[in-house]
């Protein structure tokens, strides 16, 4: 393992969101990440963390990195999602008003995550929602 | 991962210049002050950076699945979450319609990003058809293999 780091993230917090991710892609250039994998990282790093702010009761995100892949998994305490299939549709969104003046809430936010990384699983139930993307650093 | 793309919209968005307009007259951010009228707020030293292509959303997470770094981003939101997503994204320039500016905070944030934030009276209808007409064109969105196009 090259760096573990541990983000605790706020539900509602819109002032700080977007911070971990910050940090996060600071972190991946010092180590030399650049060019598309940065790009993909930093984006779903964005979209999960505005998700843990938007429809979490709070949580954590984390990033790991060994030589050949950067994970991000993001664990919150619920409510859950009550139907993944619905919630990766892209478009679809329950995210409330607030959320949706900030710039969010465009129902993009799975999908987005989904496809910028290379691993993707999630995993849901009224106790919490885990989320784990995994992202290669060297092309298979 | 996105590995294998193909492009849509190329014909409208792309490429595709209108007769008479063959030669790209969208070439830097300066172009584009100029074209708009607009005022730069931050990032002046950096108005001869190349334009590449241009997108006009308010909603982040749209910009965050279609732009990349050589896209101008117009909108008329005015909160930190718009720096925010140019950083994640590597974006060099924003343009805010109808005269909206960002508060310093978001300035500062853009100035440690090296963007360059500039503001329009225009309307982002107005200020997109303005650039379009001076060549400028859209992003083209970038279909992972195995999605169908709407």
């Amino acid at each position: 393992m090259i760096i573990h780091r541990e983000y605790p993230v706020q539900a509602g917090d819109y002032i700080t969101a977007g911070e971990a991710s910050a940090d996060i892609k600071r972190n991946l250039k010092q180590l030399g990440v650049s060019g598309k994998v940065l790009k993909c990282v930093s984006v779903a790093s964005y979209e999960v963390e505005l998700n843990l702010v938007i429809h979490s009761l709070g949580g954590v995100l984390m990033l790991d990195v060994d030589s050949d892949r950067v994970v991000l998994e993001s664990k919150d305490i619920g409510p859950g999602i009550p139907d993944i299939d619905l919630a990766m549709r892209e478009g679809y969104s329950t995210a409330n008003e607030e959320a949706r003046n900030q710039g969010f809430g465009a129902g993009m936010g799975l999908p987005n995550m989904k496809r910028n990384a290379d691993t993707f699983s999630i995993a849901s139930s009224p106790a919490g929602t885990c989320i784990t993307m995994g992202f290669n650093l060297k092309e298979q | 991962m996105i590995r294998s793309l193909k492009t849509a919209g190329t014909a409208i968005n792309g490429q595709g210049l209108s007769p008479g307009n063959e030669e790209l007259l969208m070439k830097t951010i300066a172009d584009m002050v100029k074209v708009l009228h607009a005022r730069v707020l931050c990032g002046e030293e950096y108005l001869d950076r190349p334009v590449g292509t241009a997108c006009c959303s308010d909603l982040m997470s749209d910009v965050l699945a279609f732009v990349n770094e050589k896209t101008v981003l117009i909108t008329g939101l005015t909160n930190p979450h718009v720096v925010r997503t140019a950083d994640m994204l590597d974006l060099k320039c924003l343009v805010f319609a109808r005269g909206k500016i960002p508060t310093a905070e978001m300035l500062a944030q853009a100035q440690s990003q090296d963007l360059v934030v500039m503001t329009t009276r225009e309307t982002a209808f107005t200020a997109c058809g303005l650039l379009y007409e001076a060549g400028l064109r859209g992003v083209p969105i970038e279909w992972p293999e195995g999605e169908e196009e709407a």
